[in-house]
């Protein structure tokens, strides 16, 4: 059986709809993105874990584009309930109306074509 | 007891070339336009560089090609690439080569002809994996994020970030070599065309050619050349992340712990510092760096900068070239604030020549926030 590291493990998650981060045996924080050492201790027992799927707005900005070409998107660093921020893309509503603090549901989705982390406003 | 590094060194050339839009000149020419016009203010000529400090974005081996295109065998080159403080960090490796007598005259220099070439920033960074998906424009979505951030957790207002805009072209109305001269308002960088929210087209630096250079020699011989030598006093550097999304907290930066490096090294203060020269991508790096480096608390950089404030005849002189908002902005721009910070010091500065300039910072930022250093300059009275 071929090798895969974690970057290939994470990948293959999301292909099937999760969204799997690390967590550090030795110093128990979580992980993003996925690697071979703690980067909060150097540990290197890691273990793979299902995540909430909670987190909200760290910070965000609209990206100004020609409406012909597509028009203005959101990106945003989500901030997980497990500590981990990442990179994403609020969906759902405009991108004006994504503000910081604002609490999230991860999913999974597509980007052309390819499976990626997406949010959308958490409901209630 | 003072770092055994402090004043070791002495920049006793510079020179530039290239500025604004150097149509029909490839990147290696005005690389070494740029080499050449300081090697002759050092009286000096390429046969004498022994050491080379260099980087670009034209090419994975950009040292060895300028070493090439230059004619010259370096004994000893450092081409360690933070993007655009790579030159503020070539002080530290140019001080122990020079110190160690691995060379004798070290040339740090750079050049970049990606306005007429591309008309736009020219990188040979690849897209960061666990990003390029979501499409941030590099690299103002990066700075717009921490904006946000920063506007969120201290009230820093759109008007304040474009202050640092309008200070910068003020200063820049005085320099004949700057490329943007013309009037901008705080209501100009406001209505200006939105980026990446909150930072207009106006809160970017330019898009320029531009290259520039430096001759150091070890300090005991720095008075043996035609002009008068500009000390390098101290160094710091601080390497936080490379990717956006692995920034700690968005809302400082890295100059923190390389500005308190380069103070101690220095054994100065930000109170002892006559001119700050900052590397302003965006118009928030200012107010950051002003915050990290310790001229104002953190959050009140926004005030800080404020109503003219860093402006010509304001409280506190910075970027008095008219910096990357609208000097010069050829890609990596961190050698202009040590250029800037030595002709101040050196009292031939282009633009508005400040008075009895002792003690300057140069700071140079790499990446989205990636990697900081600051070097702090003096005149000879100070070592």
């Amino acid at each position: 059986m071929t090798q895969m590291g974690p970057d290939a493990h994470f990948r293959n998650g999301l292909k099937q709809g999760e969204i799997r981060l690390q967590k550090c045996l030795s110093c128990a924080e979580f992980i993003f993105f996925p690697r071979l050492t703690c980067p909060h201790c150097h540990g290197s027992k890691l273990d793979w874990q299902p995540v909430s799927g909670r987190g909200e707005v760290y910070t965000t900005t609209t990206v100004r584009r020609k409406p012909e070409r597509g028009g203005d998107y959101n990106v945003c660093m989500v901030e997980l309930t497990e500590g981990v921020r990442m990179m994403s893309r609020v969906e759902g509503i405009a991108p004006d109306q994504v503000s910081i603090g604002m609490p999230l549901t991860l999913f999974v989705g597509e980007i052309d074509g390819t499976a990626a982390v997406l949010c959308k406003p958490a409901e209630g | 007891m003072a770092h055994e590094l402090r004043g070791k060194s002495a920049i006793v050339g510079l020179g530039h070339a290239g500025f604004g839009e150097a149509h029909g000149l490839s990147a290696y020419e005005i690389m070494a336009e740029a080499a050449q016009t300081a090697l002759a203010d050092a009286g000096l000529g390429l046969g004498d560089v022994d050491g080379l400090f260099c980087t670009m974005m034209e090419d994975s081996m950009p040292a060895l090609m300028a070493a090439e295109y230059l004619g010259i065998r370096p004994r000893f080159l450092d081409g360690t690439m933070t993007g655009g403080s790579s030159f503020v960090n070539y002080l530290t490796s140019a001080t122990m080569a020079l110190e160690a007598g691995l060379c004798d005259v070290a040339l740090i220099c750079y050049g970049s002809n990606q306005r007429t070439a591309a008309g736009r920033l020219v990188t040979a960074s690849r897209v960061p994996p666990y990003e390029g998906l979501y499409q941030p424009r590099y690299p103002v979505s990066a700075y717009a994020m921490a904006a946000a951030r920063h506007m969120h957790e201290y009230g820093t207002t759109r008007e304040q970030l474009a202050d640092v805009a309008v200070a910068a072209r003020a200063w820049a109305r005085h320099n004949p070599e700057a490329f943007e001269r013309g009037e901008l308002t705080r209501e100009d960088v406001l209505s200006a065309r939105m980026v990446s929210d909150p930072l207009t087209v106006r809160d970017c630096c330019l898009v320029t050619d531009g290259g520039g250079a430096l001759v150091l020699v070890r300090a005991e011989r720095a008075g043996d050349f035609p002009k008068a030598p500009v000390h390098v006093l101290g160094v710091g550097a601080d390497s936080t992340h490379r990717q956006i999304s692995q920034m700690g907290d968005f809302t400082t930066t890295g100059a923190r712990g390389s500005g308190k490096q380069a103070f101690e090294m220095a054994g100065v203060t930000p109170a002892d510092i006559d001119v700050v020269e900052l590397y302003d991508a965006f118009t928030i790096n200012t107010v950051m760096f002003l915050e990290d480096l310790g001229f104002c608390s953190k959050g009140e950089g926004g005030a800080f900068v404020a109503d003219g404030r860093i402006a010509p005849g304001g409280a506190l002189p910075v970027n008095t070239n008219g910096g990357g908002l609208s000097c010069v902005h050829p890609g990596m721009y961190g050698i202009f604030t040590i250029i800037e910070a030595a002709r101040q010091i050196r009292g031939d500065a282009p633009g508005i020549q400040l008075d009895d300039v002792e003690l300057a910072l140069a700071h140079g930022n790499g990446g989205v926030l990636s990697s900081q250093v600051t070097a702090i300059l003096g005149a000879a009275s100070t070592v």
